[in-house]
């Protein structure tokens, strides 16, 4: 009989009654918003509707809770995992039954991929009146089954604080995720009891956080006896706040480190032994370096098809150490030789120990006790050779990697960077420095386009000190720019770069490469207009439909142009001066530039071209 | 491919049969059979599930289940060392020349006949999916008129219960 307990540690839940709280006589609205209030939800995004209604009502009354209008409710999602990302808090949103609730869909898929603390509540149609199709019913409970990592529908009024304790809990602990609340208006109407802390009812939850000993030794001991090892770091890093013991671990060992897309800061970018981004637009030696490993040890990160290329042709050399919180992403794409089930941020504390340990015994091979010294010579030729780099158009016109560069380099220290999806995201990766945690936030997983602005508005809502740049395409801008009215309205000041390309780059650039150049539907600013103006040279060929300094300024934002290279720098100035409303700046940047290291979908990571039709040397022939 | 017994403990829960079926189809595994009902704690439901999988496909099918929240438990059942049934009813066509040959094969099988009439015979049987199998494999030829069948369940041998550690967790909680 083999069996599978959902857990080894059962976790000590918290218990009332000990100390016995006040109860309070109210509505399950007002013990709604006393929850959220307890739990410590001090900024929620959200939008009022007929089923929600009732909590709306003491919202007004909390000083506790403040309550952000945004114009979508997509806006609403992304806004909290933003402020969620940017805080280490759960973010919380808001909206009413049927179609509010299907508006945070695509945000809540959002954070369940990229594992964001989340606690979505959404009112629902009275009890009775559930299953009959009613005025603005949607079984969002069901629709969002396999995207959150659990969900709720709450008829009874005396059930609302203990499910709204359990999903922060949930949303919060082991691997984070979305938790949707879905609470019947009735509910919200009835009279019902509130006390604090209500008693947590989770017999089939209990995360894994400390990990098996046996285990972590069996890692450091192949860590002595690598010779060409890689730390595959993702996000969970992040999450667990592993960033400190990271450091201390690369350097104890002196293995390269790689960053994935969802773990930018979580390991300075400028620390000698990061190699770069790894995956599809990663850094040459950050790729190649997985590619010829013979041991990767891979914290918080889940070997994504992005990463990996071509699954049974990565990294072919290489043991594995595969450390993650949650046991099913063990073995899922890659088999592991040493599985950790475990919070990254113990699981690295104890490889502190363990290799010290190694070390100190003289366990460690030649190769480890040398620093690694021959692999090192290997990488530092790759990264001096293929650097992540590119081209000044010969027009004068401006590159957007230039364009993101200067934004990185001219913000203050410790400023936020939220990306929308497609080539300024891999750019505004690639070209902005990350030293810190919460420093960079972005659609990795489900790779949401229009996520930027929202995200940079949640991310200034809970960081209001902190510089917020939302790096975003033209395409990306146009699905969510409507919240930059929300951050007029609610003073918060985040600053927008739009890399206007008039196109969806990304997109584009798989046309080019193997469209034969068939540009279908990415043109963003066609029309007669543009067709006459497209034989006309230059970027901005085309339209200005929309004109975003127009449209920005209609939504209460400072609004520049920036054109031409000369003016980059004072545009950017001028821009990170202005403190007392949102600012978006319309870059107009040549729409021929492509990301550059690419892996094309499907292949190999061994086929990674650092440059269009520049396959970079390996030596390949002295490797055997 | 080969076939896997999984019993599944779960909080008897709105929704958790959809949870369960949801996650299999969305992670793309195929369910043979499966039966639910309460257990002897009226807060427990048991899932018996049989999935056709590999090996890795399985531990993939364990893992995600386990995180389901109201998931408790999850123990794969050996055929050599738990016992599974299933249960079946069949309508099968008689007329007086043919009826005792069919009552002389559910005698042989150990089932039993639950109704009778002029054209038909109902029949019930209970035990393993072979010997229903075969049991139905002799009744064809007189003409299946309808057939119904349970998902599989099934229990360890021996004294040991796989929802003792469970109810204690739930207890804890309580």
């Amino acid at each position: 009989m083999t069996e599978q307990a959902t857990g080894a540690h059962p976790q000590p839940r918290p218990r009332s009654g000990q100390q016995s709280a006040p109860v309070e006589h109210v509505t399950g609205a007002q013990s709604l918003i006393r929850s959220l209030e307890e739990v410590g939800a001090e900024t929620v995004f959200g939008i009022p509707g007929g089923a929600i209604l009732p909590a709306y009502d003491p919202m007004m009354d909390s000083t506790r809770v403040r309550h952000v209008l945004v114009r979508h409710e997509q806006g609403a999602g992304h806004a909290a995992t933003g402020y969620a990302q940017a805080t280490g808090k759960v973010g919380v949103c808001m909206a009413t039954s049927g179609p509010g609730a299907t508006n945070l869909v695509t945000p809540i898929a959002d954070a369940h991929m990229d594992s964001v603390p989340l606690v979505a509540i959404t009112g629902q149609v009275a009890s009775k009146a559930i299953g009959t199709d009613a005025f603005q019913e949607a079984d969002i409970v069901g629709i969002t089954m396999p995207i959150t990592k659990h969900n709720f529908l709450v008829t009874d009024a005396a059930d609302i604080p203990r499910t709204i304790a359990e999903a922060f809990h949930i949303a919060a602990t082991g691997r984070p995720g979305p938790v949707l609340v879905d609470i019947a208006k009735d509910a919200l109407q009835a009279r019902t009891t509130f006390s604090w802390p209500p008693v947590q009812d989770l017999p089939g939850y209990r995360p894994v956080t400390k990990p098996h000993a046996k285990q972590i030794r069996e890692a450091a001991k192949l860590i002595g006896q690598a010779a060409r090892p890689v730390l595959y770091v993702g996000g969970g890093v992040l999450k667990a706040g592993a960033t400190a013991e990271l450091k201390v671990l690369a350097e104890l060992t002196k293995a390269p480190v790689t960053t994935t897309l969802m773990a930018l800061g979580a390991f300075p970018d400028s620390h000698p032994q990061h190699v770069g981004m790894p995956g599809m637009h990663g850094a040459v030696t950050a790729v190649t370096a997985l590619q010829k490993a013979d041991l990767i040890v891979a914290l918080g990160a889940r070997f994504d098809d992005r990463v990996t290329g071509k699954l049974d042709s990565f990294a072919p050399y290489a043991k594995i150490v595969h450390a993650d919180i949650d046991p099913a992403e063990i073995g899922k794409n890659r088999a592991a030789d040493v599985p950790i089930v475990g919070d990254a941020r113990e699981v690295i504390a104890d490889l502190v120990q363990a290799v010290q340990r190694e070390q100190s015994e003289g366990h460690a091979g030649e190769a480890a006790a040398s620093g690694y010294a021959s692999w090192w010579a290997d990488l530092n030729r790759w990264r001096e050779t293929y650097p992540l780099g590119y081209d000044q158009p010969e027009d004068g016109s401006l590159s957007p990697q230039h364009v993101i560069r200067r934004i990185g380099e001219l913000a203050p220290e410790g400023s936020v960077f939220a990306a929308g999806v497609g080539q300024h995201q891999m750019w505004a990766a690639h070209f902005i420095q990350y030293e810190t945690p919460a420093t960079w936030l972005n659609s990795g997983g489900a790779g949401t386009m229009g996520y930027a602005v929202p995200a940079a508005m949640g991310a200034k809502a809970g960081q209001p000190g902190r510089t917020v740049w939302a790096i975003d395409g033209d395409g990306c801008f146009q699905m969510t720019n409507q919240e930059l009215t929300t951050c007029a309205l609610n003073n918060i000041p985040i600053k927008v770069a739009i890399i206007n390309n008039g196109a969806l780059g990304m997109v584009r650039q798989w046309q080019t490469l193997f469209y034969n150049q068939r540009y279908s539907n990415t043109v963003l600013h066609s029309g007669p207009a543009a067709d006459a103006a497209a034989s006309a040279p230059g970027p901005s060929a085309g339209t200005r439909v929309p004109d975003f300094v127009k449209l920005a300024e209609a939504m209460g934002c400072a609004a520049l142009r920036c054109e031409s290279l000369d003016e980059l720098d004072k545009v950017i100035a001028e821009a990170n001066a202005i403190d007392d409303r949102p600012v978006v700046v319309d870059f107009i940047v040549h729409e021929d530039a492509m990301v550059w290291p690419m892996v094309a979908a499907g292949t190999s990571n061994d086929e990674i071209m650092a440059a269009r039709d520049v396959r970079p040397d390996f030596g390949d022939n002295e490797d055997d | 491919m080969s076939k896997h017994t999984l019993s599944v403990l779960v909080q008897n829960t709105p929704g958790i049969l959809a949870r369960i079926a949801a996650l299999f189809s969305r992670r793309g595994f195929n369910i043979d059979s499966l039966a639910v009902g309460v257990t002897e704690h009226p807060d427990i439901s048991r899932i018996t599930i049989v999935v056709n999988v590999e090996d890795l496909p399985l531990e993939q099918v364990t893992k995600q289940l386990n995180k389901l929240v109201n998931v408790l438990k999850i123990v794969e059942l050996e055929p050599g060392s738990a016992v599974q049934r299933e249960l079946v009813l069949v309508k099968v066509r008689a007329d007086n020349e043919t009826r005792s040959q069919i009552v002389e094969i559910v005698q042989l099988f150990r089932a039993k006949t639950v109704d009778v009439a002029p054209e038909a015979v109902t029949v019930e049987a209970t035990g393993s999916s072979d010997k229903l199998e075969a049991m139905l494999k002799m009744l064809e030829p007189f003409g299946i008129k309808e057939l119904v069948q349970s998902g599989t369940i099934a229990i360890g041998r021996g004294a040991r219960s796989i929802t003792d550690r469970s109810l204690r967790a739930l207890d804890r909680s309580a």
